[in-house]
């Protein structure tokens, strides 16, 4: 089962944030040990009842305010300290040139590998054990970058390059989510990043370069025609299609080959394929795909073409 | 409780010759203790709407991919349930004990300006109206309280909602300053004799700290909305990326607003306990006045930490450390403050009633709260926990376990003041003890879900490990604090009806609003004691051991005009206002786009306009001096002629808008055009409010009943005068000079 734990990075990025949360931790404990057990002491040793005289009228004592002053300002000073070290060490300087950036629409995210040219959607692939230099963006509101076991959130501006260090020490899924809310369906706004070995990673993305194939006959062939003339091609594009080259909507070129359909909602496979593409706002309300109510014979002959987008 | 004071309650109460017209009076009072009852009231009312919200939302979450809510109704709830209890719960509700509490603690009979007072209160129902009336408009705003844009701007926010968002805040805006001028006016001007600023309680003294806050922070915000509605209503650009304005610069003047607001809401608080806890330990308290620097620390520092709400949005490395080193030096103040109450409990001899119990869940819980606030100074750890349920408990745990336990703690302090009996020590006990186990259920999980990665606002989550049952717990708690609420409720009913009668000072207090029949007689006192301590009562009932007197025995307050008071507070307001907007306008100055800019401007001409308005601060300084000569003609004629200077610059101003209209420049063109309508815009209305004034004194004068008592009235007009003009210095050099240089 996967997990999104702060407590369990998995990167350099998040265990510099993680290493200075246990050294916080411990320090903000330790004031909230003495300060309450002082408040729990009074409550036991000072205890009054009724009928007690008034105590002594004591107002108060410098030297105990400059105590109390001063202890603090130090230990704001450590803190300030250890907060630039671990700045440094989560968030360098950018490289002159992103090797992945990543876009936020309303409610997907987009995936760009500028070196290759590469697009995919919602599912991150990388190359596990390298530092990749991150270029946020975003295509509408704000939305925020957030996959808590290996970096930093960081949110995407529209009209700002914001940037962040994304890496995965092991090969493995991490899952993470917008977190600045971005519209009615912020909450499925997930996203996954897929760290694999270098020369597998390498494979993903020579995959991903490669245009569909054009089905000729079938149902499948139908279902191509559908996506042509249903409109589904002024926002979605499948490269080896022509004209579908828009990017409103995620890239379907190899859709068949992601594990998730509407950015975390549905595990994708074809009776959940079909329910999305009948109902999407049963599914995702709010989401910018409409509702096309396709018939039967039609879901099938779309789902078939789909699947085969590999 | 012998018969006499009995009798005093129930005509203060039930006055016989009030019977008549009972729900009338209580609607047009201008008492600044039914005013404070009314903002309670109000606060009371709103605090159960907002908690409604809050338990349908956590009802939705209590289960993963849960269906009870649509998406759009959650995101709806979660944006009126926190602008709900911070607009229209904690700001009435604090109010309200001011209200009622400082004229009485200063040995005053009143506010300063008591139907501003009542203004003040009237725009709060108001503005709750408004707010809520987006919802039979076709939905509530659902972008969350502090609507980031370009979310909150039309292209992603099309139905009325945030329009209405933003009037009401506006709206409230200003009953809330002039709330804060009405309390500095009051404690400069209306304290008792011996009632020195260094013999002030400390909650009132903190209040008039918040004031000044309110002042700073308030119209910050209101110039923000004003832009808002001028991107939503007129087509600006201010915030819309895609036309070139700066989704950023909403945050920073957001939060530049924002994060005082945080303290404006929590200085009451620390208010309170400041009276309570010495109260119940029997003790003063420990460090005054070192409590009532750091207050003032607090209050100054406040304004310039409110990049921390802004870490992960990439303001870049030198901003965020230095938000970062700002944000952590205000923990220094605010931990004096909970030592100097931790140690005013050491050494005391502790009355446990619910007060205290509550000042004391405050204390640990606030506690909490700071030290996560300090977690997220620490930038890195905010770059994880930010926008988390981490966060989401942080700030309940200054927003409840900090003011709202101050709040419960002062109802059951002062109401027996504002009513004459006491509250049920077992309901209280009830509330306190079910309030506590909820607040905790609730939200100390919460941490720990922000850290297994849950984001706040969403209104569903995968099931996650963990995540169902630890979200199910947070929803059992709100039941518990559900329970604690309505407990709270029947005490307060049933207590008004059937408590133990209070007599003036139940707890053996020590301020002066203890020094009065409960409820207080209409003017408050017959006769006041002796102030030379900040305790007087003390001194009465210890003749033996009295406190050393605090400073000089000063008989007379030497009390400057309140009017003039009021005219500069509000002007130090005003000035916030046009300071937002102006640095706006330079900040897209800086950032020039394709499109008309400056240079279409008519710089000589508006030269000589100008040169009018100026010219009418002196004629207006003219027609002062032949006031006070008593020279009525000359007096008429040096107004007439500042009049007809301030009519000259406004044809002037219309003149160019209009030359702009004739080449096609409107609000929605460009920044330029944005920015330059909204500053000048703002400057020309401000004229004409000022033009009015000028009329109604010229009027006044005309019919020759201008009795000196006028005369500061008149003064403070011109005070206002000056100030428009000055404002017009700042704009011409800006809009008009600045450009001749580049």
């Amino acid at each position: 089962m996967y997990n999104s734990s702060v407590l369990d990075p998995q990167s350099p990025q998040a265990r510099a944030i993680g290493n200075l949360g246990i050294v916080s931790t411990i320090v903000l404990v330790l004031i909230f040990v003495i300060v309450t057990g002082a408040i729990l002491y009074a409550l036991f040793r000072f205890r009054g009842r009724d009928g007690d005289a008034d105590p002594k009228q004591f107002a108060g004592s410098e030297k105990a305010e400059i105590i109390w002053t001063a202890v603090p300002f130090l230990i704001v000073i450590f803190l300030f300290v250890m907060t630039l070290r671990a700045m440094n060490q989560v968030d360098p300087p950018p490289a002159p040139s992103p090797d992945l950036v990543v876009t936020g629409h309303q409610f997907w995210w987009q995936a760009n590998y500028p070196a290759s040219g590469a697009v995919t959607a919602n599912e991150i692939h990388i190359p596990a054990g390298k530092a990749l230099s991150v270029r946020l963006d975003s295509k509408d509101v704000l939305h925020e970058f957030w996959v808590p076991k290996l970096t930093r959130k960081m949110t995407t501006v529209p009209g700002q390059n914001n940037h962040i260090w994304l890496q995965a020490d092991k090969p493995g899924v991490y899952i993470g989510q917008c977190s600045e809310f971005c519209g009615t369906q912020h909450a499925w706004m997930r996203i996954l990043v897929i760290a694999e070995e270098p020369a597998k990673f390498e494979q993903w993305e020579q995959a991903q370069l490669q245009a569909s194939k054009i089905p000729r006959a079938g149902p499948a062939a139908q279902g191509l025609a559908l996506f042509q003339t249903s409109t589904c091609m002024s926002c979605h594009a499948i490269r080896g299609v022509p004209g579908a080259d828009s990017t409103v909507a995620p890239d379907l070129t190899h859709v068949a080959s992601r594990q998730q359909l509407g950015a975390g909602i549905l595990e994708n496979n074809s009776a959940n394929m079909r329910r999305w593409l009948k109902n999407p706002q049963h599914i995702k309300s709010g989401v910018l795909m409409p509702d096309f109510n396709f018939t039967d014979q039609q879901l099938d002959q779309l789902e078939q073409y789909l699947a085969t987008l590999k | 409780m012998n018969g006499t004071t009995v009798t005093m309650i129930r005509s203060a109460v039930l006055d016989p010759a009030e019977r008549g017209h009972h729900a009338l009076a209580w609607l047009s009072t201008v008492d600044h203790k039914r005013i404070a009852v009314l903002y309670l009231l109000t606060g009371l009312f709103f605090f159960v709407v907002g908690g409604i919200e809050a338990l349908f939302m956590r009802l939705q979450l209590a289960l993963p991919n849960n269906h009870f809510l649509q998406p759009d109704t959650f995101n709806q709830l979660f944006t009126m349930h926190g602008t709900t209890m911070i607009f229209l719960v904690v700001m009435p509700v604090m109010f309200g004990f001011v209200n009622y509490i400082l004229p009485l603690q200063i040995g005053a009979r009143d506010m300063a300006f008591p139907r501003l007072n009542a203004l003040g209160f009237w725009l709060i129902p108001f503005g709750g109206i408004l707010l809520h009336f987006s919802v039979l408009s076709g939905g509530a705003p659902a972008v969350g309280w502090f609507s980031y844009a370009p979310l909150s701007e039309t292209p992603y926010s099309s139905t009325l909602g945030v329009d209405y968002w933003a009037i009401a805040l506006f709206v409230l805006g200003i009953g809330s300053i002039s709330l804060a001028i009405n309390i500095i006016a009051t404690v400069i001007s209306r304290r008792a004799p011996g009632m020195t600023m260094r013999r002030l309680p400390l909650f009132t003294f903190i209040n008039f700290v918040n004031a000044f806050l309110i002042i700073f922070a308030i119209p910050v915000l209101n110039a923000g909305l004003a832009m808002l509605l001028i991107d939503r209503q007129l087509n600006g650009n201010f915030f819309l990326p895609q036309h070139g304005g700066s989704a950023v610069l909403w945050q920073h003047i957001f939060w530049a607003f924002g994060h005082p607001e945080v303290y404006i809401m929590v200085l009451p608080a620390f208010g309170i306990v400041s009276e309570i806890i010495p109260v119940f330990a029997r003790r003063p308290i420990f460090g005054y006045g070192f409590v009532a620097g750091s207050s003032v620390a607090i209050a100054v520092l406040s304004l310039g930490v409110w990049g921390h709400h802004m870490f992960t949005v990439g303001m870049g490395r030198p901003l965020d450390v230095f938000f970062a080193a700002s944000s952590m030096l205000i923990a220094i103040p605010t931990g004096i403050k909970v030592l100097n109450w931790s140690a005013t409990m050491l050494g005391g001899r502790l009355r446990l009633q619910v007060p205290m119990l509550f000042c004391i869940a405050f204390l640990i819980h606030f506690l909490i709260a700071g030290l996560t606030g300090i977690s997220h100074a620490i930038v890195p750890l905010d770059w994880q926990t930010k926008n988390s349920y981490y966060l989401v408990a942080h700030f309940h745990f200054v927003a409840v376990g900090g003011i709202v336990f101050a709040a419960f703690a002062a109802v059951q302090y002062w109401f027996p003041k504002m009513t004459g009996r006491l509250m049920s020590e077992r309901l209280g006990q009830w509330s306190f003890w079910l309030m506590v186990i909820g607040f905790n259920m609730t939200f100390i999980i919460q941490h720990f879900l922000g850290l297994l990665g849950m984001p706040r606002r969403v209104f569903t989550y995968p099931d996650l490990p963990h995540w169902g049952w630890m979200n199910l717990v947070s929803t059992v708690g709100v039941l518990f604090m559900s329970a604690a609420s309505l407990v709270l409720i029947w005490n307060l009913i049933s207590s008004l009806v059937r408590g133990k009668i209070a007599g003036e000072n139940p707890w053996n207090a020590w301020t002066l609003e203890w020094a009065t029949t409960s409820p207080p007689p209409h003017e408050n006192f017959d006769a006041l004691p002796p102030i030379r301590s900040r305790r007087p009562l003390w001194d009465i009932a210890n003749p033996d051991r009295p406190d050393p007197a605090v400073g000089k025995i000063t008989e007379e307050i030497n009390a400057p005009d309140k009017t003039k008071i009021g005219i500069l507070t509000f002007i130090f307001s005003e000035a916030g206002f046009f300071a937002t907007l102006l640095l706006a306008y330079l900040y897209f100055y800086a950032h020039p786009q394709p499109g008309p800019g400056p240079k279409t401007l008519d710089v000589p001409r508006t030269l000589v306009f100008s040169i009018c308005l100026f010219a009418s601060s002196f004629t207006f300084w003219r027609s002062e001096i032949a006031m006070h000569k008593q020279r009525r003609g000359r007096m008429i004629g040096w107004l007439a002629l500042t009049i007809v200077f301030g009519c000259i610059f406004l044809i002037g101003q219309g003149a160019e808008y209009w030359k702009l209209f004739q080449t096609g420049v409107e609000v929605s063109t460009n920044l330029f055009a944005t920015s330059f309508f909204t500053l000048t815009g703002f400057h020309g209305l401000h004229v004409l409010f000022g033009l009015i004034a000028l009329l109604i004194f010229l009027w006044v004068a005309w019919r020759g009943d201008f009795a000196s008592g006028r005369a500061s009235a008149f003064e403070s007009a011109g005070y206002y005068w000056h100030f428009v003009d000055v404002v017009w210095v700042f704009v011409l050099l800006s809009v008009y000079i600045l450009p001749l240089g580049r």
